[in-house]
């Protein structure tokens, strides 16, 4: 087994808002080990976005509040560093790339001067002339298989595609050589061919820089295809986590069961009729588990006790009473 | 299956800007029957939006001919009749934009009973509740206002209000490629069962493949501003041909493995869709395709017959 990279443990983000305190992340745990590619799903407003905006520190406070939990990368506390040692996480530590390519580059600074910023604040060397710099960047381009490297570097991010811009995001991440990528769903703005493609190449990309990756997405499809490890997340909590092809094959928690059956499928047996209800009021989240006011399975238990983790195969535990009995 | 109930002939749109002449839809034929659903597949950028908002009269067409129940409706929603508005209507993308902000569920569903006259004042209230029991959302939204409703419950208000005028034919452009698969689900099943219920006729446009498996009785793939290939669903998920549809197919993220053996294997996606400015010549699908030809090129490829109803535009198939 390789060494664990990034272990989140009992993490309790909320936000202050008029009215008292949303409490989004409730306790989250999950870890992920060297050279892993592991995949976060879950559906809007369930609290992927600021589980990775949390790790890398980025979440604006206020209105945020960490409220409690660890997270340890590299076996150090994340939420205890100052801003020097926070830097250097940023710089060569972990990387991330956003949904919305538009609104991660700069429109006013050129592909170029973007690019060869981030190589030259992430690079572990002193003194990289600016020839060198720029040679990385050109062959950060040619990594991505952009066309035309050489003139892309004097474009504005307005003078290129969807897909480029997201192209060249994925090269800014990668060029920081960091250990850790986290991709918040790096495609949802693409066409499907194009999302094909960029997702082919980004997983081409880790396998050699050999990133370790956390991909967040709402696709099931993606992370099926993508991923070595899923964690299904639910209302600030993780509901479920298996190896993919498992969780694929087996999936145990209602809630994952009910987004697998909602999922429209290639051979067209028709589509289950949804999950009943909507995401809890972060404000007043209900009691015990906080799927429960949607669960067709639910008992009285649910709704006083919070429910641990429960061992239902090899590195397959799921958080729900039903498989009480399993452990 | 019935009759046309909407047929588009050569339907072309295009835009002048400064850049040039932007072809949005170049040439667009298909026919829609009777309480059927078209599904209208492409990715951003083929047309699939221009051609709903012709159809719903927003656009003027350059060109070509659409015609509703034999009625030639080519012209500009300005000259239409308020009964042909009546009987064709629109749900669109983003509920959160395409509801005014500023009125309530109850008035944004008072709005086309009182336009067309539907019902009077004292019938206004009965009907409003009918239209809300019709999308499954409670008696009490009546009063509440789009931003403090969730996005699936303001998709099925808009779905409603499309409803208020007792329409036959429903132009569904994305409505639910802005929404959670849960939610997605519980909208796409309420549209069949109110297909069925009120014998409604929809042309849906999606750039979801799996979804269109599911809800379509005829599939249409748009490629920058041209369809390239129609077929009713069963037999189009079963044999695709055209190398778009191809590459479409092999591109989607599945969830099982008996979905994986339905994507084509031997095609992988590759290039971008052009600008619809400049439109390459021939077949306008050939600087993507990896089974191009030195004919196309040169040549764009007619729309040929294969099966009964299985119609695709590809020189290698003439």
């Amino acid at each position: 087994m390789s060494e664990v990279l990034l272990d989140v443990s009992d993490l309790r983000v909320g936000f202050d808002v008029y009215g008292g305190t949303l409490k989004v992340l409730n306790g989250l745990n999950f870890y992920l080990e060297e050279g892993e590619k592991v995949g976060l799903v879950g559906e809007t407003g369930c609290g992927k976005t600021t589980t990775a905006k949390t790790i890398l520190r980025i979440l604006p406070q206020p209105p945020a509040r960490i409220a409690g939990g660890t997270i340890l990368f590299q076996n150090k506390n994340i939420l205890g560093m100052n801003s020097r040692e926070i830097r250097a996480v940023h710089a060569h530590g972990i990387s991330m790339i956003f949904q919305d390519p538009t609104a991660s580059l700069n429109p006013v600074f050129t592909i170029g001067d973007q690019l060869m910023a981030a190589i030259k604040y992430s690079s572990l060397e002193d003194g990289l002339s600016r020839r060198e710099i720029r040679g990385r960047a050109l062959q950060s381009l040619r990594d991505v298989a952009l066309p035309d490297p050489e003139r892309i570097l004097n474009n504005y991010p307005i003078q290129l595609s969807g897909g480029m811009r997201q192209r060249i995001c994925i090269a800014m991440a990668l060029a920081t050589n960091s250990q850790l990528m986290i991709a918040d769903e790096p495609t949802t703005s693409l066409d499907v061919t194009i999302q094909d493609q960029v997702l082919r190449l980004l997983g081409r990309l880790v396998l050699e820089k050999d990133t370790s990756t956390i991909l967040i997405t709402h696709s099931l499809g993606i992370v099926r295809e993508w991923t070595q490890r899923v964690y299904v997340m639910y209302a600030g909590n993780m509901m479920e986590t298996a190896p993919t092809e498992v969780l694929f094959r087996k999936p145990l928690h209602p809630y994952t069961q009910g987004l697998m059956k909602a999922v429209p499928k290639l051979t067209g047996e028709g589509i289950a009729k949804g999950i009943g209800g909507r995401i809890p009021n972060y404000l007043d989240p209900p009691p015990g588990c906080r799927f429960h006011p949607r669960c067709a399975h639910r008992m009285p238990i649910c709704s006083q006790q919070r429910p641990p983790y429960f061992e239902a195969g090899q590195m397959h535990q799921v958080a729900c009473f039903l498989y009480k009995e399993h452990s | 299956m019935g009759n046309p109930i909407m047929t588009a002939k050569e339907l072309k749109k295009y835009f002048h800007t400064r850049a040039g002449t932007v072809r949005a839809a170049d040439g667009v034929s298909f026919s829609i029957r009777e309480n059927e659903t078209l599904g209208l597949v492409g990715e951003s950028g083929s047309g699939k939006s221009t051609v709903a908002y012709t159809i719903m009269g927003i656009y003027r067409a350059t060109s070509g001919a659409l015609l509703f129940r034999n009625l030639d409706i080519t012209t500009g929603s300005s000259s239409r009749s308020k009964k042909l508005k009546k009987d064709i209507q629109i749900v669109f993308q983003d509920p959160g934009s395409s509801l005014n902000p500023r009125q309530s569920i109850r008035q944004i569903l008072e709005l086309p009973l009182k336009v067309h006259r539907i019902v009077d004042r004292a019938g206004m209230e009965e009907k409003v509740l009918k239209l809300l029991e019709m999308v499954e959302l409670p008696a009490e939204y009546l009063h509440k206002y789009p931003r403090s409703i969730g996005g699936g419950e303001r998709q099925m208000v808009a779905i409603a209000r499309a409803l208020a005028t007792d329409p036959s034919f429903i132009v569904l452009d994305e409505p639910t490629s802005a929404l959670d698969v849960s939610v997605q689900a519980k909208i796409i099943n309420l549209l069949i069962q109110l297909q069925d219920e009120l014998k409604l006729t929809y042309l849906f446009i999606t750039h979801d493949l799996s979804l269109m498996r599911n809800m379509a009785s005829r599939v249409a793939i748009m490629y920058l501003g041209r369809i390239c290939e129609v077929a009713p669903t069963v037999e189009f998920f079963r044999n695709p041909l055209h190398p778009y549809t191809k590459m479409l197919l092999s591109s989607i993220p599945v969830v099982s493995k008996e979905e994986e053996e339905l994507k084509p294997k031997k095609i992988t996606s590759q290039g971008e869709i052009p600008s619809p400015v400049n439109v390459p010549p021939g077949c306008s699908f050939h600087l993507r395709c990896p089974e191009r030809m030195d004919i196309c090129s040169q040549v764009m490829p007619k729309i040929v017959s294969m099966k009964k109803d299985h119609e695709v535009s590809c020189h290698l198939y003439t």
